[in-house]
C-alpha cells in the first residue's frame, strides 16, 4: 500500500518536510516510486507567479527537442532549475540527463485570450511533449502549469531526494503533496507515480480501484484530450475530479458524491435525494471500487482528503492554524507537525471530505448524508 | 412392423426413437399410472407372448413348452407417439420399474417428424449443450493491495438501471431548467421473463408474480417480470403490483386492447415497455401461440376466439421499416404512459444488431436495447428456427457495449441480454460474465421455469412438447387437469429461494474481484477464456 503525504502551510516549506514524512512512513512503500506536487511556491519561484513551469524528465536529445518545440511555440525560458546529477543513481534509480523545471513566458499571442483558452493550451503543450518524447523516452513531462512543480522517480523518497538535492533552498512550496508508491499490479513506470496532474488539479491515492476500466472507458470517450495516461489505475481519480469542475461546473462536494454516491435507501431520506439520484445514475460509471484514499489539491491550494465508501483505508488530517498535514498514516503526521492538538486530528470516514481550504485556518468537513451547501 | 408385414418408409423401432422406455417385469406392480400419465401416449398397456421350456428330470417324459401371456406396458414406435424422455412414467412408478433411456446413437425419428408436411414444430431450446458463457473465468482476483470483500458480511449494491441516461451534462442541465427527465428504474440485474400469459399457465404464472411481489416487498430486491406477448391478466393491471411488471408488446398486439382499456384505471405505472421485434430462439418468426392452448381466458385476455392458432406476424406490420417502427412504437408508448415509463426494443441477437442499436442512440426516448441470443427457449416455434436461426449472445453484446464507448454512450443505452443464460445451470456465472461484457442486466426464463416449477426440458431434447398444451408439469398448459399439478404458492417460494440464491453466488463472483459498490458493467479486465480466438473476439483476456 502506497504512503500519502500532503501538507499545506502559512510559510513556505522545503519538499524535504513531506520526504522525511514518507520517510517515517517507509514500512508502506517499496522504493517503485516517489512523486511530489508543489504550489503556492516560494523560494526563487515566488516572483514568477503568471509563468507556466514545465516540469519533467529529458535526455539531453529531449532538451534540444524540447527548445525547439518551445521555440516554435514562441515561448521564452525566464527561469530555469535543473538538476544534473553527476553522482552514479542510487540502485533502482535509472541514470537521467536533466531533470527540468523551467519558468517560461507566455507567447506573446496568447496575451489576449480568454483564459479558458491559455488553459487549454497550455494542457495542449503538455500532451503534444509527452507523446513526442514517449516514442523514445526522451522527454517525460509531469506538468505545465503556473505555480507548480512536479518532480517524479523511481526510488526510495528519502535516497531520490538526497541524490536530487531536494533540500535546496531555490525549492520551496506552501502546499505539497507527496507519495511513496508501493508498486502492485503494473509495471514501474514514471508515469505510474503518484501524483497525478490535470489543469491546476493533483490528486494521488492509496489503494486499488478495482472499477478502473469501465471508469478510463467512459472518461477516454468524453473527448476530452487531456484524459490520456492511465498507467495507473489512481489517474482515473484526477481526471474525474477535472470533469467534475471542468466538464460539469461541480465542487469537492460533489466529487465524493459522483466517487462514491450514497445507497439507494439513504438517497430517498437526503435532502438532496432527487437531485443526487439524478447525478449517480448519470455519472454511474465513475464509481470507484476498491479499498481507496484518496487526497488531492484543487486549483484554489485547497487540500482534500476523502476514503472510499467502505473506508478500508487510513487517513488522517491534523495540525494547527497555518499548517495543517494529510497523511495515510499517523507516524506522518506525528513526524511532520509534533505539535499541535491531537484531540483534535481527524480520521475521515465513508461518508467525509475533509479539507483545509487556501487560509489555512481549519480543517473543513462534509458529510454526504448533509443536505448539499451549494445549490445546482 | 404392421401386421401384414410390409414396412412403411416411417415405420421406426424402438432403437429409432430418441428415448427407449425400459420397464422390469419383475418391479412393475401393474397400476397403470404410467400409461395414464404419459403426456403423448408412449407408453400403452400390453399383451405380451410368452414360451416357457419345461425340461422335466429323468428320460420318461420328453422336453416341451408351454405358451403363456404376461400383461405389461409396450412402447409406440409410430412418429406421432414417440417418447419424449420427460420422465413422467418414472415419476409417478410407485416402483421405479419404469424409466426413458435416451439413444445413444442420433435417433431416426428427426427423419419422419414432418409427417403430414408440417415441420416439426415444439417448444423448448436449442438443445446444444456447448456454451461459451460457461467457459468465460473470472481471473482478476483481488489480492494483496485491494482485499477481497466478504461476499458475506460486506454491504454490496448489486442494481442496475433500465431507462434512458442522460449524459452528466445534459442531465444537469435538464434538472436546472426543469426539462423532461427520461423516466429511469433501478432494478435489480435479473429480469424474469419474457414469458407470456398463454405460454404459461395459469398457476404457474400466479406463482411467479407471487414469487416477484415477496422479493420486492418482503426482501427489497427489485426483481421484475417481463410478459410475453399475449397481455396480462386485468386485476395485476389494476393493482399495485403492476409496477413489478414490464409489459411486452409485440406484432400481433395480444392483449393490448385489454392493457389500453385499463389504462385510466391503474394504480402504477408498470416498469417498462418491451416491445418486441424478435427472440432469439426464433429470429425472425413472430409468436405461435398454438389452438390447443387457447382456452377462454386466454382468449378474453387476447381479444380473440377460442381456439384458433395465434400465429404473430414476424414483424409490426403496420410500419414501413424497422426504423420508423421503433420510433413510432416507442413514441406512442411513452406518450401513452405521459413518458413516465421507460419503453425499449427487444431483438434477436443478429449481425445487423449494431445498425439497431445505432438508431436508438439518436432517438431520445428510446430507454434500452434487450438483445436475445440463440440459445433463448420459447414455448412453441419450428424446430428449424430454434436449431439453427440466431447469433450467439456473447460477441453481440461485447459489440454493442464496445459500440456504445466507441460514441462514449455506454452509460446513455442500457444493453440488456438474454438467451442462453443459465443454459447448463450456471446462471450467475452466465449473468456476471455478460454484465462484464457490457450488459446492464440478463433475462433469464428457462431457468426460472426449470429451477422453479420443475420444467423437465433439457439440452438433450427431452420433454419440449410445450406448444401442444401437454405440458405434463402443468407449466405451460391451459389444461386445469395438467396445471392443476402445479401449486403456485410452491413456485413462489422456489423463485425467491432461486433469486436470493443467485444474488448470493452473484456476490461471491463480484467480492473476490473487489466490486462491491456498483454493478461491474463491463469490468471485462476480470474476464479470462483459455480459448485464443475467443478472447481476442471479445477483447478479453486468453488464459491458460
Ligand atoms: S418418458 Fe414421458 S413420454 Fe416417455 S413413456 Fe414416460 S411418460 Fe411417456
Ligand atoms: S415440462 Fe412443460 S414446460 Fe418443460 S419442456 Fe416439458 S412441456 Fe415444456
Amino acid at each position: 500500500m502506497c504512503r500519502l503525504f500532503s501538507i499545506t502551510s502559512k510559510e513556505p516549506l522545503s519538499p524535504m518536510v513531506a520526504i522525511r514524512a514518507l520517510d517515517v512512513m517507509k514500512e508502506g512503500h517499496d522504493g517503485s516510486g516517489v512523486g511530489l506536487f508543489m504550489t503556492d511556491l516560494g523560494g526563487d519561484f515566488e516572483q514568477f507567479r503568471g509563468g507556466p513551469i514545465l516540469s519533467g524528465i529529458f535526455s539531453n536529445t529531449g532538451i534540444k527537442a524540447l527548445d525547439r518545440y518551445m521555440m516554435d511555440m514562441d515561448f521564452m525560458t525566464k527561469y530555469k532549475l535543473s538538476f544534473r546529477p553527476t553522482k552514479r543513481p542510487p540502485t533502482g534509480t535509472p541514470r537521467r540527463d536533466n531533470y527540468l523545471i523551467r519558468v517560461y513566458e507566455y507567447p506573446p499571442d496568447w496575451e489576449n485570450l480568454p483564459e479558458a483558452e491559455v488553459q487549454r493550451r497550455l494542457m495542449m503543450c503538455r500532451l503534444q511533449l509527452r507523446e513526442m518524447g514517449e516514442k523514445d523516452g526522451s522527454m517525460m513531462v509531469f506538468s505545465f502549469w503556473p505555480d507548480v512543480i512536479m518532480i517524479k522517480e523511481v526510488g526510495d523518497p528519502m535516497t531520490v531526494a538526497d541524490y536530487l538535492g531536494l533540500n535546496r533552498r531555490e525549492l520551496q512550496a506552501r502546499t505539497i503533496l507527496a507519495q511513496g508508491r508501493q508498486n502492485t499490479n503494473y509495471a514501474i513506470d514514471i508515469y505510474a507515480c503518484h501524483p497525478f496532474f490535470i489543469q491546476g488539479m493533483a490528486t494521488m491515492t492509496n489503494g486499488e480501484n478495482t472499477a478502473f476500466l469501465p471508469i478510463r472507458e467512459f472518461l477516454m470517450s468524453r473527448k476530452e484530450p487531456g484524459y490520456v495516461g492511465y498507467q495507473s489505475d489512481s489517474e482515473v481519480f484526477t481526471h474525474i475530479l477535472h470533469y467534475t469542475y471542468r466538464h460539469l461546473n461541480l465542487d469537492l462536494e460533489t466529487y465524493k458524491h459522483i466517487l462514491t454516491p450514497l445507497k439507494d435507501g439513504e438517497l430517498a431520506n437526503h435532502p438532496n435525494g432527487p437531485w443526487l439520484r439524478m447525478l449517480k445514475q448519470s455519472c454511474r460509471p465513475l464509481i470507484i471500487d476498491g479499498p481507496n484514499c484518496v487526497m488531492g489539491c484543487l486549483p484554489d491550494k485547497t487540500l482534500f482528503m476523502l476514503q472510499d465508501s467502505k473506508k478500508l483505508r487510513p487517513g488522517v488530517v491534523g495540525g494547527n492554524p497555518g499548517m495543517f498535514a494529510f497523511s495515510s498514516e499517523m507516524c506522518g503526521l506525528d513526524a511532520a507537525i509534533p505539535a499541535r492538538d491531537k484531540s483534535r486530528d481527524f480520521q475521515p470516514m465513508k461518508y467525509d471530505t475533509v479539507f483545509v481550504g487556501p487560509e489555512r485556518q481549519e480543517v473543513g468537513r462534509w458529510n454526504q448524508m448533509d443536505s448539499l451547501s451549494r445549490l445546482h | 412392423m404392421e401386421p401384414d408385414g410390409q414396412l412403411k418408409p416411417s415405420s421406426l423401432s424402438t432403437k429409432d426413437l430418441p428415448w427407449q422406455v425400459l420397464w422390469s417385469k419383475e418391479k412393475c406392480s401393474l397400476c397403470g399410472r404410467c400409461t395414464a400419465v404419459c403426456p403423448v401416449q408412449a407408453i400403452e398397456p400390453g399383451v405380451h407372448r410368452k414360451r416357457v421350456l419345461q425340461v422335466p428330470l429323468g428320460l420318461t417324459e420328453k422336453p416341451g413348452n408351454i405358451f403363456g401371456v404376461y400383461h405389461g406396458i409396450r412402447q409406440r414406435t409410430d412418429v406421432a407417439h414417440a417418447c419424449i424422455g420427460c420422465g413422467m412414467c418414472d415419476m409417478v412408478c410407485p416402483n421405479h420399474a419404469i424409466m426413458p433411456i435416451h439413444n445413444d446413437e442420433p435417433d431416426k425419428l428427426r427423419f419422419h417428424i414432418n409427417q403430414g408436411g408440417i415441420p416439426r414444430r415444439r417448444g423448448g431450446r436449442r438443445n446444444a449443450r456447448e456454451s461459451l458463457l460457461d467457459s468465460i473465468k473470472f481471473v482478476r482476483i483481488s489480492m494483496l493491495t485491494d482485499p477481497a470483500l466478504d461476499a458475506g458480511r460486506h454491504e454490496f449494491e448489486l442494481r442496475t438501471l433500465l431507462g434512458r441516461i442522460l449524459p452528466p451534462e445534459e442531465a444537469l442541465r435538464v434538472t436546472r431548467e426543469g426539462g423532461w427527465l427520461p423516466p429511469v428504474r433501478e432494478i435489480y440485474p435479473l429480469i424474469l421473463g419474457s414469458m407470456s400469459f398463454g405460454a404459461l399457465s395459469p398457476t404457474m404464472w400466479e406463482g411467479l408474480q407471487m414469487g416477484v411481489a415477496y422479493l420486492n416487498e418482503e426482501l427489497g430486491m427489485p426483481v421484475r417480470f417481463a410478459t410475453g406477448e399475449g397481455g396480462c391478466p386485468p386485476r395485476l393491471l389494476r393493482s399495485r403490483f403492476l409496477k413489478y411488471i414490464i409489459l411486452q408488446i409485440a406484432s400481433g398486439y395480444f392483449g393490448w386492447d385489454e392493457i389500453i382499456h385499463a389504462l385510466p384505471e391503474m394504480k402504477e405505472d408498470p416498469c417498462a415497455i418491451e416491445i418486441k421485434y424478435g427472440q432469439g430462439a426464433k429470429p425472425g418468426d413472430g409468436g405461435l401461440l398454438m389452438w390447443y392452448k387457447v382456452n377462454k381466458l386466454i382468449a378474453a385476455i387476447r381479444g380473440v376466439p377460442t381456439g384458433v392458432n395465434l400465429p404473430s406476424p414476424p414483424t409490426h406490420q403496420t410500419k414501413y421499416s424497422i426504423e420508423e417502427a421503433v420510433a413510432k412504437m416507442i413514441q406512442s408508448m411513452s406518450m401513452a404512459w405521459g413518458f413516465r415509463v421507460p419503453v425499449y426494443p427487444k431483438i434477436s441477437a443478429t449481425s445487423t444488431a449494431l445498425a439497431v442499436l445505432n438508431n436508438l442512440t439518436r432517438n431520445p426516448y428510446a430507454a434500452a436495447l434487450s438483445m436475445d441470443g440463440e440459445d433463448g427457449g420459447t414455448g412453441a416455434a419450428y424446430n428449424i428456427s430454434m436449431d439453427h436461426m440466431g447469433h450467439p449472445i456473447a460477441g453481440i453484446v461485447r459489440d454493442a457495449y464496445l459500440n456504445l464507448v466507441k460514441i462514449g454512450k455506454q452509460n446513455e443505452i442500457p444493453i440488456f441480454a438474454g438467451g442462453g443464460v443459465g443454459k447448463n445451470g450456471n446462471l450467475a456465472a452466465n449473468a456476471a460474465a455478460l454484465i462484464m461484457l457490457g450488459a446492464s442486466g440478463v433475462q433469464a426464463g428457462k431457468y426460472i421455469m426449470q429451477a422453479s416449477a420443475g420444467c423437465l426440458g433439457s439440452e438433450a431434447d427431452r420433454c419440449n412438447i410445450c406448444n401442444i398444451g401437454l405440458c405434463p408439469k402443468g407449466i405451460t398448459s391451459q389444461d386445469p387437469r395438467l396445471y392443476r399439478r402445479l401449486d403456485p404458492e410452491k413456485v413462489a417460494e422456489r423463485l425467491v429461494e432461486v433469486v436470493v440464491s443467485f444474488d448470493t453466488e452473484l456476490k461471491k463472483i463480484v467480492a473476490p474481484l473487489g466490486r462491491s459498490t456498483s454493478l461491474p458493467i463491463g469490468m471485462s479486465d476480470a474476464l479470462g477464456i483459455s480459448d485464443r480466438d475467443a478472447a481476442e473476439r471479445l477483447g478479453i483476456r486468453y488464459v491458460l
